[in-house]
């Protein structure tokens, strides 16, 4: 019985590389080419743009909270970044309005949630609906396009020949964000927050400023998707940046963050999670599933992994309920670990 | 024997909130090395009294004088600066992160130059500490992995890491088991022996005892009673903090059992967490079961009212055969349960007290199309609050956080005697609340009792059990090792029962 109960938590704390490893194997037996490099670099091309939202979203859902406005920001950002352009601003410069657009973006969603004091979900959803109204204004609901120079430098173009750079652009994320979140006081701080707000105050973090610290960071990488999806589709349409929010947020939740704050990892959390959805879509594609199937077999991972979260969080509150641990479970609490801890471990 | 130095000198502390005193005149000194503990009623003052050593607050009269200097402590931070620290009776602590990010949350060590967090310096000093209050895991530990008890040496590793002259106590024990508490004594004796002061605030009056080097009482806000411990028999505590006599602590006279029986238990069990029980309770008494922690007391409970399963045997009440799991038909058939931990399971925290007292019975005053009859409500709703006499000015408004443990207790025993209930559980009635509510909570299972229900008390304090019960149960290790009737109640007896298959297998060391 003891066996079957370590069995279950393992699986509860490793769920994401359990499915990852399934769905991985099943593509695998399945479509034919799935073991080719091609292949994985078109994974983890797809994956770079939704990874390096899923990065700040997990920011964000570590505190608590929620930003559905990202898609939006993404629209809005990506836009006027083309509309410059066009306009004859060198491309730098385009790029750096973009991240400030992203980071004003991130400032307004800031403020009402900290000053103003809305929740997360009612501010972002506002902004959400404003953020695109307003794109389509600017634009004039025309698709903007991008130069060739900036699609064919960045969007196809390679590191050394070698590594694409919007994969470059995300594993640098990846890698910086978490680094943050472990090794720097204010990303601790940011679990700390999560966990307890009311006990972080008197612990004496400034709550505030962590949570505006989030939705801002947020806002920028934001921005920097943006660029890195507008590089690769090349033009800016209606539809940018839809539903983008939700990938972020199913990616971030599969990979182990938990929605009620405090839990969660970027690595190898969210890009387990991202890599996940991304292969299930790829994989669906090679499969030539029906085009109309697709969505509603990603609304089942998402579903899934929400219901994953809500198991992991009920089976959390139990194990804080009173539980007196004998000697031996004591010993084996330390000794004993998990595929989690491996990479949790410091050094 | 050598005079200590004196360190924390209070003197004429008064506090008012919106004209009402809330502390008048308090004087008290804290001496080099001893232990101060401080006693009193819920509203007493103490917290007050807390929050005005710990800069939360300013008194409007009074000084305070630490280290021969002024003390005006006007924030947190100031208190933390001068060398006081505190232990909340809830622990602030982060379970998602490590000893180390915990304890050094506001006040990581860097690479000198970059933003990134140097753990070794802070891994050094953590272990230091560790070891010195015999907390022997690593410092990369997180805290979900620790025990309750061990948690509470971590919030006083943190207390220590800013290397306090004085600590403060506010009721350590609440979650511990006997054990942890036995460690956690012995650690503040330890502490003591180091030249820290501690003051110590709790209700339990024994725990007081053994403790202290001083006793200061507080009630109503006024310093009412102070001296040496060796000066201080329990009875002067529980007077000088109520203002009355232990004798009345307890109703006078018992209720009497009918010749009717209304739950009828036989051979229940469920592995590994009852065995075989067999019991009945009568309309009209009060049966006690007591245990201690993991004998299984409040797992039977829950079986009882049909919140868990059980493998065998059979439950009767009013001889019909109950379903396993479930809850509505008992509750249809007037079972109550006041459960173990009010704030978690018995309250919504955040309502106003008629909303927390109405919600049991709301399908019971309907009107039409199935709207609730709040004008049928106002009469029942008032006459139980003043029976039970809930302290509280605008019941419709005022949340229940804001009151005392003792009046939120009250609320929750309203909540289930307005259904009219004919059979009343209650696990743990006491635990947290002050002793003048705990006398009226006794007084209140008493009428219940008396006006002819059946009433179980499931209780780890055995003094209440003697108190207000016909008969006694003692569980241990999931089954019932023994049966007391009123007339031979013997606190020895009975606590010899409830550890005795404990001491023959050796498997704790307590007692």
């Amino acid at each position: 019985m003891k066996g079957s109960k370590n069995l279950k938590l393992f699986f509860l704390k490793n769920m994401a590389f359990v499915l990852f490893a399934v769905v991985f194997i099943i593509f695998g037996l399945l479509c034919k080419n799935w073991f080719t490099l091609t292949n994985f670099e078109n994974i983890a091309r797809q994956s770079s743009y939704i990874g390096i939202l899923a990065a700040g979203m997990t920011f964000v859902l570590l505190t608590g909270g929620v930003d559905l406005s990202v898609g939006a920001n993404m629209f809005l950002s990506a836009s006027i970044c083309g509309l410059l352009i066009v306009k004859g601003w060198p491309i730098w410069a385009a790029i750096l309005i973009c991240l400030l657009v992203g980071f004003l973006y991130g400032c307004f969603n800031a403020f009402f949630i900290v000053k103003i004091k809305v929740l997360p979900f009612v501010v972002t959803l506002a902004t959400l609906m404003a953020g695109r109204g307003l794109t389509l204004i600017i634009t004039k609901s025309e698709a903007v396009s991008m130069p060739a120079s900036l699609v064919s430098g960045v969007g196809s173009g390679r590191l050394f020949g070698i590594l694409p750079y919007p994969i470059v652009i995300f594993f640098l994320i990846v890698a910086a964000a978490s680094i943050f979140l472990k090794f720097v006081p204010l990303g601790r701080q940011i679990y700390a927050v999560g966990k307890d707000a009311e006990g972080s105050k008197k612990a004496g973090i400034n709550v505030n400023g962590v949570l505006a610290f989030v939705y801002i960071f947020n806002g920028v990488l934001a921005a920097l998707a943006a660029i890195v999806s507008v590089t690769q589709i090349g033009n800016v349409t209606a539809g940018f940046g839809v539903g983008d929010e939700f990938n972020a947020i199913s990616a971030s939740i599969l990979g182990g963050t938990s929605m009620m704050g405090g839990i969660g990892t970027i690595f190898p959390g969210a890009v387990i999670g991202v890599f996940l959805i991304q292969m299930v879509q790829a994989g669906l594609v090679y499969l030539q599933v029906d085009l109309y199937l697709q969505p509603i077999i990603s609304a089942f991972i998402i579903l899934f992994a929400v219901f994953l979260d809500s198991v992991r969080t009920r089976y959390i509150i139990k194990l804080e309920h009173r539980n007196i641990r004998t000697e031996e479970q004591v010993q084996k609490t330390q000794k004993g670990f998990t595929l989690r801890d491996l990479f949790d471990r410091e050094k | 024997m050598v005079e200590r130095e004196e360190i924390l000198r209070l003197e004429g502390i008064t506090k008012l909130f919106f004209n009402i005193c809330a502390l008048k005149n308090v004087t008290f000194t804290l001496k080099k090395g001893e232990i101060l503990s401080l006693i009193g009623e819920n509203g007493a003052g103490k917290s007050t009294m807390m929050n005005i050593i710990g800069g939360v607050i300013q008194p409007e009269e009074g000084s305070m004088t630490l280290h021969g200097k002024l003390y005006t402590p006007q924030r947190t931070i100031d208190a933390k600066n001068a060398g006081i620290a505190f232990i909340h009776q809830e622990l602030n602590l982060f379970n998602n992160l490590s000893i180390i990010d915990n304890i050094y949350i506001n006040s990581f060590a860097r690479y000198p130059g970059t933003p990134f967090i140097k753990k070794s310096a802070m891994r050094e000093n953590i272990r230091k500490l560790l070891d010195s209050i015999d907390l022997h895991v690593s410092p990369d530990m997180m805290v979900e992995k620790l025990s309750p008890g061990e948690r509470q040496l971590v919030e006083i590793a943190k207390a220590l890491s800013g290397n306090p002259d004085i600590i403060i106590f506010d009721e350590p024990t609440t979650s511990l088991t006997t054990r942890e508490t036995r460690k956690l004594f012995a650690l503040i004796k330890k502490l003591r022996e180091q030249g820290k002061s501690i003051i110590y605030i709790s209700h339990i009056l024994a725990d007081v005892y053994e403790l202290s080097d001083q006793i200061v009482v507080l009630r109503d806000g006024v310093v009412v009673d102070t001296g040496k411990k060796e000066d201080f028999s329990m009875n002067r505590m529980i007077v000088s903090m109520v203002g009355r006599d232990i004798k009345q602590m307890y109703p006078a006279e018992r209720p009497v059992a009918q010749a009717k029986k209304l739950l009828e238990i036989e051979n229940l069990s469920q592995p590994g967490i009852i065995k075989n029980i067999s019991m009945h309770v009568d309309a009209g008494e009060i049966v006690g079961i007591f245990g201690l922690m993991g004998s299984g007391r409040s797992e039977l409970a829950n079986i009882i009212f049909g919140l868990d399963p059980y493998s065998e045997g059979m439950i009767r009440y009013m001889d019909v055969k109950l379903n396993k799991q479930d809850p509505i038909d008992r509750i249809k058939r007037g079972f109550a349960f006041v459960t173990e931990n009010r704030r978690e399971e018995g309250l919504l925290m955040e309502f106003p007290v008629y909303d927390n007292i109405t919600l049991a019975v709301l399908r019971d005053y309907k009107k039409a199309f199935g709207l609730v009859d709040n004008a049928k409500l106002q009469k029942p709703v008032a006459e139980t609050v003043s029976e039970l006499r809930i302290k509280c000015s605008a019941i419709k408004k005022n949340q229940v956080k804001g009151l005392s443990g003792g009046n939120q207790q009250k609320v929750v025993l309203c909540k289930w005697l307005l259904a009219k209930p004919s059979f009343l559980m209650v696990d743990e009635p006491t635990r947290g609340i002050d002793v003048g509510s705990k006398s009226e909570i006794y007084n209140i299972l008493n009428n219940f009792a008396k006006a002819g229900m059946g009433t179980l008390v499931i209780s780890s304090e055995l003094e209440e059990l003697i108190g207000i019960c016909n008969r006694i149960l003692v569980l241990s290790k999931g089954e019932i090792v023994g049966s007391f009737n009123s007339n031979n109640f013997d606190r020895e007896v009975i606590l010899g029962a409830a550890f005795r298959q404990n001491i023959s297998n050796g498997s704790t060391n307590i007692v």
